[in-house]
């Protein structure tokens, strides 16, 4: 595939995702955890990566940048212009490492190193360009600040366990910062944090997204925080895409009867009744999918075709992919109420 | 800092003193005391009797207590009536033997046994791994007195590179510090090789993988030190048992030190010996756990704060 796109037509701006598929020795052997996942990174956008603990999410995200364990085998391609990360070798992995694609972990608490100064962690990746230790730790203030941390000169002589969970995840996204990557991957970066404070941390990736002209991946299990900051949403279900578009379009009318279920799910998204219906049944084991639409066994409209064909990814409407067999009946016929 | 400072050093009279007095306790229970010792078995019990006199032994146990502590406030155990000097030089005499000893067999457990630890821990469940937790596990479970006997029919007889028994030069201190290191070095490499197993496991360490670091300086600037403060914590927990093994190691190697002269004292019930000793000891263990401490809250800024982890 990278044969496809003549260099000098480098599209830098997106970082896509081909075909992820990541193997991971299971109880029964070896099995697909992530099975061909492939999605885009555009520039300015926020796209949301979205689905429940065991989907693959979060694996698929650090499969970008290659920490994934050493005992998954991960083939497909990421293509950050049209250079294919997956073979380009841990040398330049690491290069590309927080200088063009940077992480936000789930846990400020446990992401942070508790005995070295917030300054330091900050500024490591600035010290191992070569700046020296009173420069990097300028820099570092600089970057703190740029995230919103009053007193930044002076903080950043703290240790981790001296800020709050909040100021620890904007130290966070500052150390992401530091390298001065295009891409960051946001790995449920809210969940760890106080309700009071998600907002503002999403506000801040938001602002930082069009300041510095970033990509963000944003991956959640939360339909609230994608409905507030994703442009465009991949939603997984059992280590594939399911649905994917923008996110809007998406949510306000799912082709994809996980999609609706996740949306009536939640409260506040569903607005047509204050109740939210939970999903049915406990999410597939990517270890043990059921045979042909891995949703089938808590699907609502599930038939005799959905338990043996997999259903394929497929445009449906402009823009618009849907993984399920009754996709296209339910774009022509409104099957799926449109909300708002 | 200061309040926490002059607690523990209330805490390490105290435990000073617990030891002081338990000694002194203990030596009483047991059968037989000084006069009956150094008379030997055909004396008269007038003779033992004039003996007890003259030393003080037959006052109310009470009063001896409260002397004995008074005078060992001052650095005064008592005279040693087998070297008939004081109690305090004589111990002193032989403590540096002991400090050479301990201190040479910790720093080969502390070299080793980090560099056994960090190799386990920084792939658990592979073949290094599993060598040598195997390794450690026996090398704690040798009792001290067996592998020093070994290392002499070895080292000694069989192969006559180094002498039996002894003290002084260096050819003398390699049996008994190695033999005094074998369970130490295991204590470290277990404690290290699972502080670093769950250390490269913390989401940090993802973090600084992240930021494009080469591996080996995600494990030494990051994974390492975090692993070490447990490391130090807990190995300062035996240091009681390191210098109770420097006492029998003293005495299978006749290497001079306070440990064998502790225990040819306690078959001579030399009361100032024991006792002296037991206290040289006791506040040995309390400074190196001071010590020990002090260099944790260096390492980690959490014990600094005093917030508990």
């Amino acid at each position: 595939m990278s044969g496809r796109v003549p260099a000098g037509s480098r599209s830098a701006g997106t970082l896509r995702v081909r075909e992820l598929r990541i193997t991971l020795p299971g109880p029964r052997g070896m099995a697909d955890v992530v099975d061909g996942v492939s999605f885009d990174m555009v520039e300015g956008r926020t796209t949301g990566l979205i689905g429940e603990s065991g989907s693959g999410k979060s694996l698929t995200a650090m499969a970008m940048v290659g920490l994934v364990p050493e005992t998954a085998v991960v083939s497909g391609q990421v293509l950050l212009g049209d250079e294919d990360l997956l073979t380009a070798g841990r040398a330049r992995i690491r290069q590309v490492r927080g200088t063009e694609i940077s992480v936000v972990f789930q846990d400020p608490s446990t992401a942070l190193n508790p005995t070295m100064t917030i300054g330091d962690q900050v500024g490591e990746i600035l010290r191992s360009r070569g700046l020296s230790r009173s420069q990097a730790r300028e820099r570092a203030a600089d970057l703190l600040e740029h995230v919103g941390i009053p007193d930044a000169a002076n903080r950043v002589r703290a240790y981790p366990h001296e800020f709050s969970g909040g100021m620890r995840q904007r130290a966070m996204i500052a150390l992401a910062l530091a390298g001065g990557p295009r891409f960051i991957l946001a790995d449920e970066p809210t969940t760890a944090l106080d309700v009071t404070v998600q907002a503002r941390i999403l506000d801040l990736l938001g602002r930082l997204r069009d300041e510095d002209h970033l990509s963000m991946l944003l991956v959640s299990h939360d339909l609230r925080v994608m409905s507030h900051v994703a442009d465009d949403l991949v939603v997984m279900y059992a280590g594939r895409v399911c649905e994917r578009g923008g996110a809007k379009a998406v949510l306000n009318r799912p082709l994809h009867p996980y999609t609706d279920a996740l949306v009536r799910s939640v409260p506040s998204v569903h607005v047509e009744s204050a109740i939210a219906d939970p999903l049915p049944g406990s999410p597939a084991n990517p270890f043990d999918r059921p045979a042909g639409c891995p949703f089938n066994p808590r699907c609502p409209r599930a038939e005799d075709r959905c338990r043996t064909e997999v259903p394929a990814l497929r445009e449906i409407a402009p823009g618009r992919l849907s993984a399920c067999h009754f996709a296209e009946l339910a774009e022509r016929t409104s099957d799926t109420v449109p909300r708002n | 800092m200061l309040p926490q400072l002059i607690r523990r050093l209330g805490l390490m009279i105290f435990t000073v003193w617990g030891a002081v007095s338990l000694t002194f306790v203990i030596l009483r229970l047991a059968p037989g005391d000084q006069a009956t010792v150094q008379l030997g078995p055909d004396a008269t019990a007038a003779d033992v009797s004039a003996l007890r006199e003259e030393l003080g032994l037959n006052r109310p146990m009470l009063v001896q207590y409260l002397d004995y502590l008074g005078s060992a406030l001052t650095g005064d155990f008592g005279e040693s009536y087998r070297f008939r000097d004081s109690a305090t030089t004589v111990i002193l005499d032989r403590f540096p033997a002991t400090v050479l000893l301990a201190g040479t067999a910790t720093v080969v457990a502390l070299t080793i046994g980090l560099l056994l630890g960090i190799l386990a821990g920084r792939a658990p469940g592979k073949l290094a791994d599993r060598a040598i937790s195997g390794i450690t596990l026996v090398m704690q479970a040798i009792p001290s007195f067996w592998s020093g006997i070994m290392l002499i029919l070895l080292m000694a007889l069989t192969l006559r590179l180094l002498p039996s028994a002894g003290s002084g030069d260096l050819q003398h201190l390699v049996l008994p510090a190695v033999t005094l290191a074998i369970p130490f070095t295991a204590l470290v490499a277990r404690i290290t090789r699972s502080s670093v197993a769950e250390v490269t496991a913390e989401p940090y360490i993802m973090t600084a993988r992240s930021k494009g670091l080469p591996e080996r300086l995600v494990l030494s600037r990051h994974a390492l030190r975090n692993s070490v403060i447990p490391v130090v914590a807990i190995v300062s927990l035996h240091i009681g048992t390191l210098m109770g093994g420097a006492v029998i190691v003293e005495q299978v190697f006749a290497w001079e030190g306070v440990g064998s002269l502790l225990v040819g004292a306690v078959g001579n019930r030399d009361y100032a010996i024991v006792q002296g000793t037991t206290v040289l000891l006791a506040i040995v263990v309390v400074t190196m756990n001071l010590l020990a401490d002090v260099l944790n809250a260096r390492l980690d800024p959490r014990i600094r704060a005093g917030v508990a982890s």
